[in-house]
């Protein structure tokens, strides 16, 4: 009996869940290979956390799977939340090249908290391939 | 009875009321064995004990939707005056001024009436004719990038312009308007602007929005006069965003309830009854409304198809998709030549989604602030009640342009359809009635 009352509890939070939750397993890590191994690619997110809403940078490194920069890529951006069927609230650019296979990408912004994805397709030295990146925006309170 | 048991240790001990919670418990299992085919009594009783009860992740999200967690209103950089007390008292008076319109009978206040949410109430505003969208709230604007149902202005002050010149709402030209700001408000205006140049042998009708002979008196003015003309012109918009950002809303229902959940006050949590905590638990739960409207103003600031009728079938509004070429060619805009966004980036008009299949018939999710007090809804007044849109988003039907993003059969995702039953979707619109608070507007100093 005590589980039968315990049922829609349960089930509130398994609803929950499948609604707002991103799958366990993600894998988040922000240096991964592409697709097809062809660049490992590091992104590096604001120092800051930045705020729902708030447009702001990311740096992305490309390298060779050897270790060595790479230079004159082109780089496209694309994303958005799996879960909703919706893209970004932005179209993000890389702006600039920095150093050592660091790029600038502007105009990065969340619209709400949950799992997001970001895709980068790069084009360098003849070589294309793609690497998507998982991030999960959280709640933040007390700002 | 073991209360640890009874929350199957998947609910983290969040509630001061254990007693409570257990004496309920007791009593339903002694109920139950008493009388096992009570199986209503079973449902209400689990359902009134788990309305009570939030997991940590659920006030995390509750906590988010405060009205305490909404910072001040971003800064306007391409207003000089948007935060200037004189501005706003001067746009204030603007706001009100019928003059302000081709037969002296229409003022901002004539669709956005104080005593009406800043709205109209009815479902195509009417200037000097009757226009082709609802009027929308005026209060918490000024956190949105876009302005518009579609977005087709980036500011405040540009798109307090808009309504100005548009033949449906006041329908006036911009040289008349500057003229009746240098016959009236001339001393106000200097002490904020500087000083007004002579425009005294302009043509008195002229605007490129506006009668074809208004276009043509526009289109033979110099360039300097038309930039004298715009920068008067885009000033009294200026004027009027910082009038409208004095408008705040105070803490709701919903408010002292989540303020009473996170300090464990039992006297806060009983202002929500049993059905509304029941609808807010489906509001961020399984009927996924906070997907979109989510933060202190329970709205993402973006655009949306979630498939609502079309209000004319034979012209389709395209909403957002129709809206970004305009905001990006706006002379108005955050790029333009009376922005005073000298130095800063426009980065929302730079990295602006300009190709996304997403954008067509798509409309900016709107604040639920105040959402009971202020029928009919959706972008063009398409439903009367608050039923009635609960009712379109489970019923989730094919859009007539684009794609609804929240139609059963979604081409891509992972998301599930909204499915509630009629007594939730009662319950969820009894949760609506928590927003509700007055509109104060802010003292001006």
């Amino acid at each position: 009996m005590l589980r039968f009352l315990a049922a829609p509890l349960c089930l509130s939070v398994l609803v929950l869940a499948a609604c707002a939750a991103p799958p366990s397993d993600l894998d988040v890590s922000l240096k991964r290979p592409t697709d097809a191994g062809k660049f490992i690619v590091t992104l590096q997110p604001p120092q800051a956390a930045p705020a729902i809403n708030q447009i702001h940078s990311w740096t992305i490194n490309v390298a060779t799977p050897a270790g060595a920069p790479v230079q004159g890529a082109r780089i496209s951006v694309d994303g958005g939340m799996p879960q909703h069927g919706h893209g970004l609230p932005t179209r993000p650019r890389v702006t600039r090249e920095l150093a050592n296979g660091d790029y600038l990408m502007e105009g990065m912004k969340f619209s709400m908290t949950g799992w997001w994805e970001i895709k980068l397709a790069i084009e360098a030295a003849g070589a294309a391939d793609k690497v998507t990146f998982n991030r999960v925006i959280e709640t933040r309170v007390g700002h | 009875v073991s209360v640890t048991r009874f929350t199957h240790g998947t609910v983290k001990e969040v509630d001061e009321m254990r007693t409570r919670v257990s004496v309920f418990a007791a009593l339903a299992a002694a109920l139950l064995a008493a009388a096992p085919w009570v199986s209503g009594f079973e449902r209400d009783a689990g359902r009134n004990v788990a309305a009570e009860r939030w997991t940590t992740e659920e006030i995390a999200i509750l906590a988010s939707l405060r009205l305490r967690e909404l910072p001040p209103a971003p800064d306007d950089e391409t207003n000089a005056v948007a935060k200037v007390p004189a501005a706003a008292a001067l746009g204030k008076r603007l706001f009100n001024d019928a003059r302000f319109s081709r037969d002296g009978t229409v003022s901002c206040a004539s669709c956005h009436a104080e005593n009406k949410q800043f709205q109209d109430g009815i479902p195509l505003a009417r200037g000097v004719a009757t226009g082709t969208r609802r009027t929308m709230p005026i209060v918490g604007a000024a956190y949105s990038p876009w302005l518009f149902w579609d977005g087709r202005k980036d500011s405040l002050w540009s798109q307090a312009l808009g309504p100005l010149e548009d033949p449906a709402e006041h329908g006036g030209n911009r040289t008349r308007y500057a003229q009746l700001m240098q016959a009236h408000y001339r001393v106000e205006y200097e002490a904020l602007f500087g000083a007004m140049p002579d425009i005294s042998k302009l043509p008195r009708d002229a605007g490129p929005a506006g009668t074809p002979g208004e276009k043509s008196a526009w289109n033979q003015l110099d360039r300097d006069s038309r930039h004298a003309v715009n920068r008067i012109f885009s000033n009294i918009g200026k004027a009027i965003a910082a009038y409208e950002r004095t408008l705040t809303y105070q803490e709701s229902r919903f408010d002292h309830y989540v303020n009473g959940v996170l300090e464990r006050n039992a006297r806060a949590r009983a202002t929500l009854t049993p059905q509304e905590i029941s609808g807010l638990r489906l509001f961020i739960g399984k009927g996924q409304c906070a997907t979109c409207h989510n933060g202190p103003l329970l709205t993402d600031q973006h655009f949306h198809n979630t498939g609502v009728p079309q209000r004319d079938p034979k012209r389709a509004d395209f909403g957002r998709a129709a809206a970004v070429e305009r905001v990006q060619r706006d002379e108005f805009n955050c790029l333009g030549p009376v922005s005073d966004a000298e130095g800063t980036n426009c980065d929302e008009l730079r990295f602006i989604v300009s190709d996304d299949p997403a954008l067509e018939a798509a409309f900016k999710t709107p604040s639920l602030r105040n959402v009971a007090l202020r029928p009919p809804y959706m972008h063009a007044g398409q439903f009367a009640t608050l039923e009635e849109v609960v009712a379109h988003y489970v019923k989730s039907p094919p859009a007539a342009v684009g794609h609804n993003e929240l139609a059963h059969k979604a081409p891509h995702g992972v998301r599930k359809p909204i499915q509630l039953s009629a007594s939730e979707i009662q319950d969820l619109v009894a949760f609506l009635g928590t927003l509700s608070s007055p509109i104060v507007e802010a003292t001006l100093r």
